[in-house]
């Protein structure tokens, strides 16, 4: 059990060992139903805190339309539970229609992605909210889904252990994908649009596969939400929604993963908590809402890197990337003759 | 025929209000090229403040000229506003004034929930609707077969004049010259010996005490209620934008064009598709004409 074991193994390990923790624990009764929901919460939140991640954090855009994407996941992965695949096999087919919402989603990324060409900034932020209210209206018009009243009648399919799963394959897949070749590209966007294009990074490929994937991410996050309340509409899909996912990303922090795991369990535990707090001390449940606004006004004025700011956890670094593996390589090449030869 | 010129006179009446507040928006953006998204909501913090101030006006002196009530409503919720507008800039966004462009976007758009959710939580305002006291006598004048009501009247006209009056100080007076001369050049202006700073809000006082008037007009025809700066707030942001945003005649030009729009939309189609109509055609827009009707185009300096 020597030290390079637990650096391959170690993170791994833990995760397995984790993972039959979350089919046991709610099974027995060890973690009452309403830590199990919160649990729940924190992991779908950490999902849609990635998934935003991406586009504000790493890429630079700004997306406020996050909600609309959720809302696309979410009604799609319903709709083919509820109407599509008989109830038996639900719980088999869950992932399917789970990814199914997430491809959904992404389509409609597509779709935000283009604008993004000729706009950024604030026009793109425009956009993305133009986005997210266009789909609440088409939402409350289409009747046969039910229309304002919502959609409901999904079993209670998302698990503990399904949004473990989910986390894990997100973080993973959004790890990968920013410490990619192609990842250098999305944050070289974030540091300056046109240098990028100079040397030769294909900007608009770059910004239609980051919204694609980072709709994605959001879709699976619905279809987890809605599999989860069983009850959806409209109007969870709004603009407040997106605010949240915004201040999740900027509590944690921008172009961080361990920065959005921190932030999405930060928030969702301080929201969950001043219930009860309010609760016991009196004060109408009314006030909880005033404090993720105000939250997110002194985190932008005190903190706007957030707490974890282009910083990142040394786990969710890849091993060849990590400090003393890149101070390696560096030896490695001076130690070779010259060293420039090594380099071209 | 009479139908629409009826309806012509109801986009009038809206357009108005869409106008007055995408004043505040466009006066804003000019200056500071930051989306000031919490002015909706400062629109509907207005409209409570002549609420509760005409409640208790006519509570006190019962029997009051009704235009002396009506103008000191609308001078209390000019000045209230303003006042807010002025501690919203002063405490929230001027910190951030260095910061990227995008931190003033997203605390401008927490300072609008913040607002949205302290009414709600705040009992003497709470979430339920609300009607202000009539202020103005309403009386219904039929000229051939169309319905004009005084209501109509005053807030089609107290509109025209006040942006009239707005287009006359930002383009006669030595406050409107700084005004136009920071949204030109932010670094050359300050060595000119202009109080940027003062400036900047008197810009903001000017925009909320004009969304001001549009509340306490806006609130004599219809109820009020702490969520209503979200719609109309993103329809006069709309507006703005349409017009060209950060160009004053434009942001007017854009709240008849919402205002049409609003009125026109259920004639054709069932009026739940307002929304869809009003963000499709900002989308629309955005993408084949991202500087609106009267907006220059930009040239993107490397």
């Amino acid at each position: 059990m020597n030290r390079v074991f637990w650096n391959r193994w170690g993170l791994i390990l833990i995760l397995l060992l984790i993972f039959p923790l979350t089919i046991l624990l709610p099974r027995f009764g060890i973690i009452n139903p309403y830590i199990d929901l919160v649990l729940k919460y924190i992991g779908i939140n950490i999902i849609l805190t990635v998934s935003l991640n991406l586009v504000n954090g790493y890429m630079g855009e700004f997306s406020v339309g996050h909600a609309g994407f959720m809302a696309i996941g979410a009604y799609v992965a319903s709709l083919l539970t509820v109407w599509l695949f008989p109830r038996a096999a639900g719980p088999f087919l869950f992932p399917v229609a789970l990814l199914a919402g997430g491809v959904a989603a992404g389509i409609a990324g597509l779709g935000i992605a283009f604008p993004s060409f000729r706009t950024r900034g604030d026009y793109l932020a425009i956009v993305t909210l133009a986005f997210n209210m266009i789909i609440k209206s088409v939402l409350e018009n289409l009747d046969a889904i039910g229309g304002p009243r919502g959609f409901m009648g999904m079993e209670k399919l998302t698990t503990l252990w399904w949004v473990y799963i989910w986390v894990i394959i997100t973080v993973f897949l959004a790890r990968n994908y920013v410490f990619s070749n192609f990842g250098r590209g999305v944050l070289s966007i974030r540091e300056d649009e046109i240098a990028s294009g100079l040397v030769s990074v294909n900007t608009r490929q770059v910004k239609v596969l980051t919204f694609v994937f980072s709709a994605f991410l959001a879709g699976i996050a619905g279809g987890l939400f809605a599999h989860e309340l069983q009850f959806i509409n409209p109007r969870s899909f709004t603009i407040l929604k997106s605010t949240d996912m915004l201040v999740m990303v900027y509590l944690g922090g921008i172009g961080s993963l361990g920065g959005s795991i921190l932030g999405a369990t930060v928030f969702t535990v301080v929201m969950e908590g001043l219930r009860t707090v309010l609760q016991q001390i009196g004060i109408s449940q009314e006030w909880r809402l005033v404090v993720a606004p105000l939250m997110l006004i002194l985190l932008m004025i005190f903190r706007p890197y957030g707490i974890m700011g282009l910083r990142e956890f040394r786990f969710l670094i890849p091993r060849k990337e990590r400090p003393e593996a890149l101070n390696e390589f560096r030896k490695q090449i001076h130690a070779s003759k010259g060293g420039k030869e090594a380099l071209t | 025929m009479e139908f629409y010129i009826q309806q012509t006179l109801n986009a009038l009446q809206v357009g108005s209000v869409y106008a007055l507040i995408a004043l505040g928006y466009t006066m804003v953006y000019g200056i500071l090229t930051m989306i000031n998204f919490a002015h909706g909501d400062i629109f509907m913090v207005s409209t409570y403040i002549a609420f509760f101030f005409s409640t208790m006006l006519l509570g006190a002196l019962a029997g009051l000229n009704p235009i002396l009530a009506f103008v000191a409503t609308l001078l209390v919720a000019m000045f209230g506003t303003a006042l807010l507008a002025v501690i919203i800039e002063r405490l929230a966004y001027k910190p951030l004034r260095t910061a990227p462009r995008i931190s003033a976007v997203i605390t401008a758009l927490g300072v609008g929930l913040f607002l949205e959710n302290f009414m709600v939580a705040f009992k003497p305002v709470g979430p339920a609707p609300r009607f202000l006291p009539a202020l103005i006598p309403a009386i219904n004048y039929n000229i051939g077969g169309v319905t004009v009501s005084t209501i109509q009247i005053v807030i089609i006209l107290v509109s025209a004049l006040v942006m009239i009056l707005l287009d006359v100080i930002v383009r006669r007076t030595m406050v409107g010259m700084a005004m136009r001369a920071i949204s030109w050049d932010k670094f050359i202006v300050p060595l000119m010996g202009v109080p940027v700073d003062r400036i900047i809000s008197l810009t903001f006082a000017l925009g909320a005490s004009i969304a001001a008037v549009g509340g306490t007009l806006y609130g004599m025809a219809y109820t009020i209620d702490p969520y209503m700066g979200i719609r109309i707030g993103w329809w006069a942001f709309i507006s703005a934008v349409v017009g060209g945003i950060g160009n004053i005649r434009g942001a007017m030009i854009g709240g008849f064009i919402l205002g049409f729009v609003e009125i026109f939309t259920p004639v054709f189609l069932p009026s739940t598709y307002r929304d869809f109509v009003a963000f499709s055609l900002l989308l629309v827009l955005l993408i084949f004409r991202p500087t609106g009707i009267l907006g220059r185009p930009m040239a993107q300096k490397v």
